[in-house]
């Protein structure tokens, strides 16, 4: 009973860990922008393909990690600089569809490139599971979890305390106080697309040897880590990471204890009930309107 | 030239185009490709009522069509009810579902509201394809044949007369009901709520009453797509269909009746275009939503007719 | 008779009494001006009386029937309306629509009779929108009939709103400083408008900072400050009472020097 219970809680967490990377992906560009960037989910796919591709061309494992975070983080860029700098000031709905419109263009270039088939990432340090309390933990979860610690507290320091960082919250604050105090925002726009794109790509590669990869994970991923995004409120950095963290957990519970057929649909059933009852989400501000 | 009259000429050259189009369809597939432009362009024009006249969104539309086109499927299928009261219960099951979900849902604004109504279709989505005992799964259903008053409608001229029919009858009754208070009103809630409730618009329940109606419209023609494709799968309830429904709306024109039909007969031929890419349909068409939304933000009829008030200036 | 009375209203936001207690009675026929410095609680005061936020403690009575905390929507069927300090005209719809939207409750705003448009909704509508039409030939925006609400300038929109707000058929109408972004032609035509819709019978409670104007068209003032009431009275009391006086110099640090020397100019 409690080894069940322990199992899907590691595996919650660790695909939830992957989610939290994604819904902070959300929140730096949502904060930055008020976009929401639905080809989120193809910087994860990205990261685990590019992976891929690159050690299947022989390059060890922690240089082609190095190079797919890039990789990721240059498309981040080239989305910044193609689809959402000349929309303008477009409407929510336009700017939905121009964001979906580059996702699918990532993911047609990575099946046209890689095909369609499904990949398998080698295990950062072996396959051998451990055994806690009767639950099997694999050692590839645990490099899931500790990096993305590691990752989330990285950018609790950068945003807290480096001037970039801080500058980044003030564009998100109120961006034209950012503007007026010097702070360039288009970089900073870029930049959040750049640090979405490498925090996406870091979730795809430490989950691709787990769950494996192929040019279509981006979608539901994408979906999911919007979802968890709006679960904490949109824009909230604590929101996205709970969010993210407690949607996997979710998830795993339903596919455990419910039906495994309904797990991808609990995420927007969760969705619903928190939006119903909690309109901000979870952490999010109340907007007012002033009359 | 005011708005209504121009209305009423739109009207009449799409009554005269719809007429005059089976005498230069060459054969049945581009017959059946104007049968999928009506019924698309009937669907963009309710949705259309509730995102671009009433300023909502709806990112899981798909998922009403879906659920319009299963629900006759099943019933005339298993139950063997006969196809129109098929079509009136399943429409009536899902303004029932959209009467549940609107309140809650259209509480939220932006996007949030995109968020539930995305969630719904995928819920719905998945629904269809896990229930598979009922809808047959991913593997799809056989839908039997539409009967309309003793009349069994097959064979692509039939379709088209009922579809042509469906188009005229919703675009004529779309422009009635911009032109009426209803349609001020909800006009009213797209431009200032605030405003609207100065003036007495019970919003919430406008809204409500709005999104039933995009739903039912749907509904009605996800059957008759049902019954027409004679083979549904789960994929016509799902988010890619959903933007595809989205995308017509917009691209061709938000608050514009004749904007969706545009945008529906844009987005119908699109895919067959770049059917020809092999490989590169998915890329093609992404960048097709990137350039239409880049450089056409406000759709191709309201700029059409910018340009043309532009030029008369 | 009065019109409107307000009871011991008070809204308190976390610590900060935005109004405090306040107590005043709107006479029938009279244009009521509410004044103070910024930040005196006349807005909150306004969204208090309209439903837009539920008082912390009090009453708010309209011909003698409770209306405390009533939602806004439900304001106009009893003859109440509001024009808005933050323009809150439809930019998506021509200017007659915007008046026509006045005439919601009055309207068969029914889904299905719109999309069958039945030949009494249509010969309706053709009445309404000449009813539109004369509103805003009331307000002076006549030159705008064909205009859409986007090609409209401020000024002329801060009077659709007057136009639209008639369009309710109300006895009284709320006035958020309507004058407000106009030039001092345009605030003399809003003031002219604001008597002759007075002298028609229609009451008007207004919120304005342009004080000729108040001075010129207000039967009673009340002047706020810092959410409470610091006196009452007709334009000429106000004109000369020393704390009112006292308020708007000690508040009003960019206030020219012929004030502090002569303070009656101040607010004349």
């Amino acid at each position: 009973m409690v080894a069940e219970f322990l199992q899907f809680l590691f595996s919650g967490l660790t695909v939830g860990a992957t989610y939290a990377l994604a819904a902070l992906g959300f929140a730096i560009i949502y904060n930055s922008s008020r976009v929401i960037n639905f080809a989120q989910g193809e910087f994860i796919m990205l990261g685990g393909m590019s992976a891929v591709a690159l050690t299947g061309l022989g390059i060890p494992l922690s240089v082609a990690i190095v190079l797919a975070i890039a990789v990721a983080g240059a498309v981040g860029a080239l989305i910044e600089k193609f689809a959402i700098e000349p929309a303008g000031r477009a409407d929510v709905v336009p700017l939905i569809i121009i964001t979906i419109g580059a996702s699918l263009v990532v993911r047609g270039l990575v099946q046209v490139v890689l095909g369609k088939g499904t990949h398998a990432l080698g295990a950062f340090s072996g396959e051998k599971p451990f055994v806690i309390a009767g639950a099997t933990l694999l050692p590839q979860s645990l490099w899931v979890m500790g990096v993305a610690t590691l990752v989330v507290a990285a950018l609790g320091w950068f945003f807290g305390y480096t001037r970039l960082g801080k500058a980044m919250l003030a564009t998100s604050h109120n961006t034209l106080a950012a503007e007026l105090v010097g702070i360039n925002t288009r970089s900073v726009l870029l930049l959040s697309f750049v640090l979405s794109g490498a925090l996406g790509a870091v979730g795809g590669i430490l989950l691709a040897p787990i769950t494996y990869t192929s040019y279509d994970v981006g979608i539901m991923l994408g979906l999911k880590g919007f979802v968890a995004a709006t679960l904490g409120g949109l824009g909230s950095g604590m929101g996205a990471v709970v969010g993210g963290l407690l949607l996997g957990v979710l998830e795993a519970m339903t596919a455990g204890y419910i039906s495994s057929a309904y797990k991808d649909a609990m995420p927007f059933v969760l969705i619903l009930l928190v939006l119903f009852f909690m309109p901000n989400g979870l952490f999010g501000a109340k907007t007012i309107d002033r009359v | 030239m005011n708005k209504l009259s121009s209305s009423t000429l739109g009207l009449l050259v799409l009554a005269a185009v719809l007429l005059c189009l089976p005498l230069v369809l060459p054969n049945t597939f581009y017959y059946d490709v104007a049968i999928r432009i009506a019924i698309n362009a009937v669907v963009a024009i309710g949705l259309n009522l509730l995102i671009g006249y009433t300023g909502q969104i709806s990112l899981g539309h798909a998922g009403f069509f879906g659920l319009g086109a299963y629900a006759s499927a099943i019933l005339t299928s298993r139950y063997g009810w006969p196809s129109a009261l098929a079509l009136v219960a399943a429409a009536s099951a899902i303004a029932l579902l959209a009467l549940l979900v609107a309140r809650p849902v259209l509480r939220l604004k932006g996007h949030y509201l995109a968020m539930a109504t995305l969630g719904l279709g995928i819920i719905i989505m998945i629904v269809l394809t896990n229930e598979s005992a009922f809808t047959g799964g991913p593997d799809g259903l056989a839908v039997p044949a539409l009967v309309l008053f003793g009349w069994e409608v097959s064979g692509e001229k039939s379709w088209y007369a009922v579809c042509a029919v469906a188009l005229l009858l919703m675009a004529w009754t779309a422009i009635n009901l911009i032109n009426a208070p209803g349609g001020r009103s909800l006009q009213a809630i797209h431009g200032s709520e605030i405003a609207a409730f100065a003036v007495g618009v019970d919003v919430t329940a406008m809204k409500i009453r709005v999104f039933v109606l995009s739903a039912v419209i749907a509904s009605v023609m996800g059957s008759l797509s049902a019954h027409y494709v004679g083979f549904i799968t789960p994929g016509i309830a799902g988010f890619h269909h959903s933007i595809e429904l989205v995308t017509m709306v917009v691209l061709g024109g938000m608050a514009s009746v004749f904007g969706s039909i545009v945008g529906a007969v844009l987005l119908t031929l699109l895919p067959q275009f770049l059917s020809t890419l092999e490989g590169w349909e998915t890329v093609a068409f992404g960048l097709v939503l990137m350039a239409s939304m880049i450089f056409l933000p406000k759709g191709v009829v309201p700029t059409l007719r910018a340009r043309l008030r532009r030029g008369a200036a | 008779m009065k019109l409107l009375e307000v009871t011991s209203l008070s809204k308190v936001f976390g610590g900060l009494h935005a109004v405090q207690d306040m107590s005043f009675d709107v006479r029938q026929g009279a244009v009521h001006s509410l004044i103070g410095p910024n930040g005196a609680g006349k807005t909150t005061l306004i969204n208090l009386i309209t439903g837009m936020y539920t008082p912390t403690s009090g009453q708010v009575a309209f011909e003698s029937q409770d209306i405390t905390g009533l939602a806004p929507q439900k304001l106009p069927g009893r003859g109440m309306a509001r024009t808005f300090q933050n323009l809150q005209v439809c930019m998506n719809m021509s200017a007659v629509e915007n008046v026509m939207v006045g005439a919601h409750l009055r309207q068969n705003t029914g889904l299905l009779a719109g999309l069958l448009s039945l030949p009494r909704l249509r010969a309706a509508d053709r009445a309404c929108r000449a009813e539109a039409l004369e509103a805003m030939a009331q307000v002076g925006v006549a030159a705008f009939a064909d205009a859409h609400a986007s090609q409209m300038p401020y000024g002329a929109l801060k009077r659709l709103e007057i136009a639209r707000a008639l369009m309710t058929r109300p006895r009284m109408v709320l006035m958020d400083e309507p004058a407000a972004g106009l030039n001092p032609t345009e605030t003399a035509e809003v003031g002219q408008l604001i008597r002759r819709l007075a002298d028609q019978g229609l009451t008007v409670l207004l919120v304005e900072h342009d004080m000729p104007l108040v001075m010129r068209v207000s039967n009673t003032i009340t002047v706020l400050n810092y959410g409470k009431k610091l006196a009452e009275g007709t334009p000429q009391e106000m004109r000369s009472h020393p704390e009112v006086i006292a308020a708007y110099l000690g508040a009003d640090i960019e206030e020219p020097s012929p004030a502090r020397t002569e303070p009656e100019k101040a607010l004349a």
